[in-house]
Parts: C-alpha cells; structure tokens; sequence
C-alpha cells in the first residue's frame, strides 16, 4: 500500500450503498444549529460522480418548489451521516447535466425503467 | 529547533474535526542518521548533520565511504547540516531522528527544489502586466516586456532588469506549514497546503 493510501485509510467510509448516475438517493446531512445538531435529508437524482479516493464527489439535483437544487457532496464525508438507495436508475450516460433542461415527465422516463 | 530530511510523496486531503476537507501534502519524513556532529572547538560552528535515503554500495565513493564509516551509518544520498539543532549535547553520532520529532498543530517551515518550468516570458515569470490590448497597432506584443531602457535616459539597461529566462527548479522555502498529522510507524508526515517541488523532491523540515 503507497503512502497516500495508508493516510487515506483511515477515513474513508465503508460499507457505502453502491449508486451510480441515474439512481435517486436520499442523503442524511448532519447540519449544525447553534450547539444543536440534526439531520437534514436531502433526495434527488444523481447526475455525476468524480474523483477517487478522498476526493471522490458526487452530484445530487432535486426540485425545490419548482427550483432545481444541485448540491455536490464529498463520498466520504463524515458530515453524511447516511446514503439511501430509493430508486435504481437506468442512465446510459456517466454525466447527467441534460437533465437539467428537461421537464420532470421526460427526466422519469430517461432515468426509470 | 529541530529538523528532518524527507521526500515528497504527494498531496491528498483529510476532513478535519468539524467535516471539512483540509488539502495536505504528504511527506515521507526520515528515518534519518546523525551522520557528524560540528562543533565550535574543531569546526568552528555548531551543526548536527543528517542522511536521509539509504544508497547502494556501488554508488558510493572513496571518500563519502570513509565519511559515513565513521559515524557507522549506512550510505545515505541526501546529507544536510542543520544549525541551532536542540539538544545537541544528548545527541550522539549514528542516532536515528525520527519523526515523531514532530506534534500535530507544529508550524514547520519546508525548503524544497521547485519544479522547472524551462525559458519563460515576463508575464509568467515576473508577473508583468503584458500590454492588454491588440489595437493600435499592437497585435503582435501582447506579452512583450515593455520598453527596457529608454533612448535618451538612460541609454542602458539597468542591472538585474527583470526579463525573460530559466524559470523554476531553484531552492523554495515555505514557512508556518500546519502539521496534520504525525504516522510515526511509517514515518509519515501530513502537512496543510501544498509544497515546492514534484513528487518525489527532497525536502528539508524545520521547525
């Protein structure tokens, strides 16, 4: 094992639930309010995953009262608290950014069976 | 002050306490040999020097074979000498330093070779201005240094004018680097931000 990956070790998570573009996940946030903490969920569509290791990010958009919300979350984050399959996707592609310029029927039918 | 020899192995970044990702480079630090120790009386000045990076038999000369069978020490590619070293009256010649020499929350300056950057313009190297425009007559200097001299006064180029040139590869040190993270068992050391040179440089810790 090189050193990065020994440095690394420590803090990446295990036994994260496979997903993959395409799939809707509901991620568990653990927000901070004055010395108070609560989670915060947060579930949308995954439209793109990159990195690796630590750096791995991934990108999750929902709608929002009819505003499209893109939050971009660090995989290993010790923030999430948790990741939610809900819905396996079908995507063909790694990045789903078109999504963003169709309307909510059309994006069912590109990323549900 | 204490010191040691290393070699930079790359960067990654780790979440601190609060959840946030902090960027660090990671830096294989030592084991290093106290391979001589100067003294005021037959040196005329205090220095403690140190080997890092163990080096095969057959490349080592006559001389430098002598120099390290003196203080037993392996031959070692890398040799510093570091000035105001504490407690230089317990350290013995051939002891190893370690780098749990250093704590977590240390401020630490590092000194590494930068990378080459090869024969560079005035913008890169100087951080000129250019021109900033390609009218008037002007669409083929748009990185040009300017006027250097002058026709009347003064008729010459002034000493050490900044120009065009070899960029980079030259000794960079970096000062009050956050220490991250102390792996004694594999003598790693993590520090916050980014450091002078590519994978693989020699670096020189102080702190």
């Amino acid at each position: 094992m090189d050193a990065i990956q020994l440095v690394e070790a420590a803090q990446l998570k295990k036994g994260l639930p496979e997903f993959k573009p395409g799939d809707t996940i509901n991620v568990h946030v653990k927000v901070v309010e004055g010395d108070k903490e609560r989670i915060q969920q947060f579930q949308g569509i995954v439209i793109g995953m990159r990195g690796s290791g630590m750096g791995t990010t991934f990108r999750v958009r929902k709608i929002s009262d009819g505003v499209g919300v893109e939050r971009i979350f660090p995989l290993h984050s010790p923030k999430i608290a948790k990741i939610e399959k809900v819905i396996a996707g079908t995507a063909r592609r790694a990045k789903l950014y078109y999504i963003r310029n169709l309307a909510a029927k059309q994006i069912r039918q590109k990323t549900s069976a | 002050m204490s010191g040691i020899l290393g070699k930079k192995i790359g960067m990654t970044s780790i979440f601190d306490e609060n959840g946030v990702a902090v960027p660090c480079t990671v830096i294989q630090a030592g084991p290093c040999y106290i391979t001589q120790i100067r003294t005021k009386a037959k040196d005329g000045y205090e220095a403690v020097q140190l080997g890092f990076d163990e080096k095969k038999e057959r490349l080592v000369n006559k001389p430098e074979k002598g120099h390290f069978a003196k203080s037993n020490v392996k031959p070692m590619r890398l040799l510093r000498e570091f000035r105001n070293f504490s407690n230089v009256d317990k350290l013995t010649v051939g002891a190893e330093v370690k780098v749990d020499a250093f704590t977590k929350g240390d401020k630490v300056s590092i000194t590494a070779k930068s990378k080459g950057k090869g024969f560079q313009g005035v913008v890169r190297r100087h951080h000129f201005g250019g021109v900033g425009m390609t009218t008037h007559g002007q669409s083929d200097r748009v990185r040009a240094p300017g006027s250097i001299g002058g026709s009347s006064y003064p008729s010459r180029v002034f000493k050490g004018m900044r120009m065009a040139g070899r960029m980079g590869f030259e000794n960079v040190t970096v000062k009050n680097l956050l220490v991250l993270q102390v792996i004694a068992e594999s003598n790693l050391l993590l520090v916050k931000g980014s450091i002078p040179g590519a994978k693989n440089t020699y670096v020189v810790v102080t702190k």
